[in-house]
């Protein structure tokens, strides 16, 4: 009995010792990112490289953020997101509450498109939303992309949103009509401060593939002064590469992307993984 | 009107739907019109234009406003008997299947681990998870790079200190096949976290009392997993793989990133590239057009049993 216990001891020690390896190999990358941006190029490229930060320093940001281009992609890249989580939060929250508060005729149909479209790569479509934008003058601005960004994003946010308007009793919504409340007003007095959670998640969501958004960006975006921050890294490294690469520089360059993003992304996950899958869980 | 008929029968079955709901069918309509019109703007007019053009010689010309004449299925069969296209859909193909297999396989396993563990280990192994998949896929791409490096990456570094001298000031993205390893490291890397936390928490709605009743019953633990754990995960571990394999599909960023460095392009392009350097390269946008065709039947066709199981989840 005490070997038995022994074994399954040492056991779960062994399977604990592995569990910490392999979360320190993942998030390894991460840290060398953080670790490389506190060092100097000279320290970096000195052949043996050092596992946490001498002489650290935040040179490297004050580089990359005194740098011509990283104001305006910037601007551009907050820019287009607000317009982009402003529109999308709206659009959806109303279809959310048109599939989840009524019975009509389409339903079904619509949901089943919606949560189709949301399945379309943008690789597959992009030639055709460049010859769009280019065809409207919209090429390089925020218009353009916002309305591709938002057509991209609004179908899985309509789906999410839809499970936190259905978890709103419409009970409640009646009992305040019964004590005299107009539907709108019960609407937006009783519903609508328990729907909060549901959008600041749909929120974070839209935001996140907004401001991480590469691909279409590249596409419809090709001006100099319209890049966005992903883009603006890219040029960052090539830019760098013509002098060899300054490893600490683009390590900083990828932190001040990476870190607003890692902190916003802490709030949203529960919600984005249950969303995907939870069809399947519940079976 | 045939929505109250319809209506009526609902309303007489199920006492909450109120009646006032079923009396103005015209609300629900306008509440959808904003997203209907968007995604027939953003991703209707592209499709249509796609298909449209992919019947039309469309190419310099047309750029400069010579009218594009109708060629029928011509950019389909030009396209289409193109050894570069095939060769580009194999490696696609090849690529999709390995990496999608390893993250669903390296996900499943992380996501047992986490089982197994006590709360500290398995907490600590989730927030790593959640660092690799927060990361902006840009920046991630950026990081690999860097560990990758030729000169000073610590990759081979690494590799030179544990008695490997070959990879000396090793070029990692100069051949294909080594290319295509250092993207897939990092594409495994950014998809397994979503896989790992979703089975897990699949994991956690497998009562225990059933595998214990299997224990005492006699099965091992191999026995356990396979009869007990695996059938109760599969709904989960079918979806994830169906996401996976449709998101391997269309890698197209992590391997135009990579290339940047001077990998050779040709070799090394997959669906997305080939699109992008047919259209936007060489302005050939009939052909893009009939490429991209194909690329969303194929998605269609992967993604329609994970909508159908999503969409009887609408009324549950």
């Amino acid at each position: 009995m005490t070997r038995e216990r022994l074994r399954r001891t040492l056991g779960r020690g062994a399977l604990s010792l592995l569990a910490v390896v392999v979360a320190a190999v993942w998030a390894f990358p991460v840290y060398w990112m953080v670790n490389s941006s506190l060092m100097s190029n000279a320290r970096l490229r000195s052949g043996t490289p050092s596992f946490w930060p001498v002489n650290p320093s935040l040179s490297n940001y004050q580089a990359v953020v005194s740098g011509s281009s990283f104001a305006s992609a910037l601007r551009m890249s907050i820019v287009i997101t607000l317009v982009t989580v402003v529109a999308v939060l709206a659009f959806a929250f109303l279809a959310a509450l048109a599939i989840s508060r009524f019975r009509f005729r389409g339903r079904v149909s619509f949901v089943l498109t919606v949560l189709f479209v949301q399945m379309l790569p943008a690789e597959g479509l992009f030639i055709a939303q460049y010859k769009m934008l280019s065809g409207a003058q919209l090429l390089n601005s925020v218009l353009g992309i916002s309305v591709l960004y938002t057509a991209a994003i609004v179908p899985f946010t309509i789906w999410m949103l839809r499970g936190f308007v259905a978890g709103v009793p419409i009970e409640l919504e009646e009992a305040a009509m019964v004590d005299g409340l107009s539907r709108t007003q019960a609407f937006l007095r009783i519903t609508f401060p328990l729907l909060a959670p549901g959008l600041v998640a749909s929120g974070v969501y839209a935001f996140l593939q907004a401001w991480n958004e590469f691909t279409i960006a590249l596409v419809v975006l090709p001006a100099e002064s319209a890049k966005t921050l992903p883009l603006w890294l890219r040029s960052f490294l090539s830019a760098s590469a013509n002098r060899g690469v300054d490893w600490g520089e683009v390590m900083a360059a990828s932190a001040l992307i990476a870190v607003p993003v890692i902190i916003f992304f802490l709030f949203v996950q529960g919600r984005m993984t249950s969303g995907l899958v939870s069809g399947a869980v519940k079976g | 009107m045939a929505s109250t008929e319809v209506a009526a029968p609902e309303a007489a079955t199920t006492t909450t739907a109120p009646r006032r709901r079923t009396r103005r069918p015209r609300v629900p309509y306008l509440l959808l019109l904003p997203a209907v019109a968007v995604l027939l703007i953003g991703l209707g007019y592209p499709v249509y234009w796609q298909v449209a053009n992919s019947f039309r010689e469309f190419g310099l010309a047309q750029q400069f406003g010579q009218p594009a004449p109708w060629v029928g299925l011509d950019n389909y069969v030009r396209i289409f008997t193109s050894d570069a296209l095939w060769a580009v859909v194999a490696r696609s193909l090849v690529f999709c299947l390995v990496n999608a297999l390893l993250t669903v396989i390296l996900g499943v396993l992380l996501a047992l681990l986490m089982k197994a563990v006590p709360t500290w280990a398995r907490l600590t192994l989730q927030v790593a998870m959640l660092l690799a998949w927060a990361m902006p896929m840009v920046a991630a791409v950026t990081v690999w790079k860097w560990l990758f490096d030729w000169r000073t990456g610590v990759v081979n570094w690494l590799l030179e200190a544990g008695g490997l001298p070959e990879f000396h000031e090793h070029h990692w993205l100069a051949e294909p096949l080594s290319f295509f390893a250092v993207a897939t490291i990092v594409i495994v890397w950014m998809s397994v976290p979503f896989v790992a936390l979703s089975v897990y928490a699949g994991l956690t709605q497998v009562p225990d009392e059933v595998r214990e009743a299997a224990r005492i019953d006699g099965a091992n633990s191999w026995q356990q997993f396979w009869h007990i754990t695996v059938p109760l995960i599969r709904p989960v571990l079918a979806i994830v793989l169906l996401l996976q394999i449709i998101w391997d599909l269309r890698v197209f960023a992590q391997i135009r990133l990579l290339q940047d460095g001077g990998a050779p392009v040709g070799e090394t392009n997959l669906l997305g590239n080939f699109i992008f350097e047919l259209g936007v390269g060489r302005q050939d946008f009939a052909g893009a057009a009939a490429v991209s065709i194909f690329v969303l039947a194929l998605t269609a066709l992967l993604a329609w049993p994970y909508v159908r199981v999503l969409v009887k989840e609408l009324d549950s």
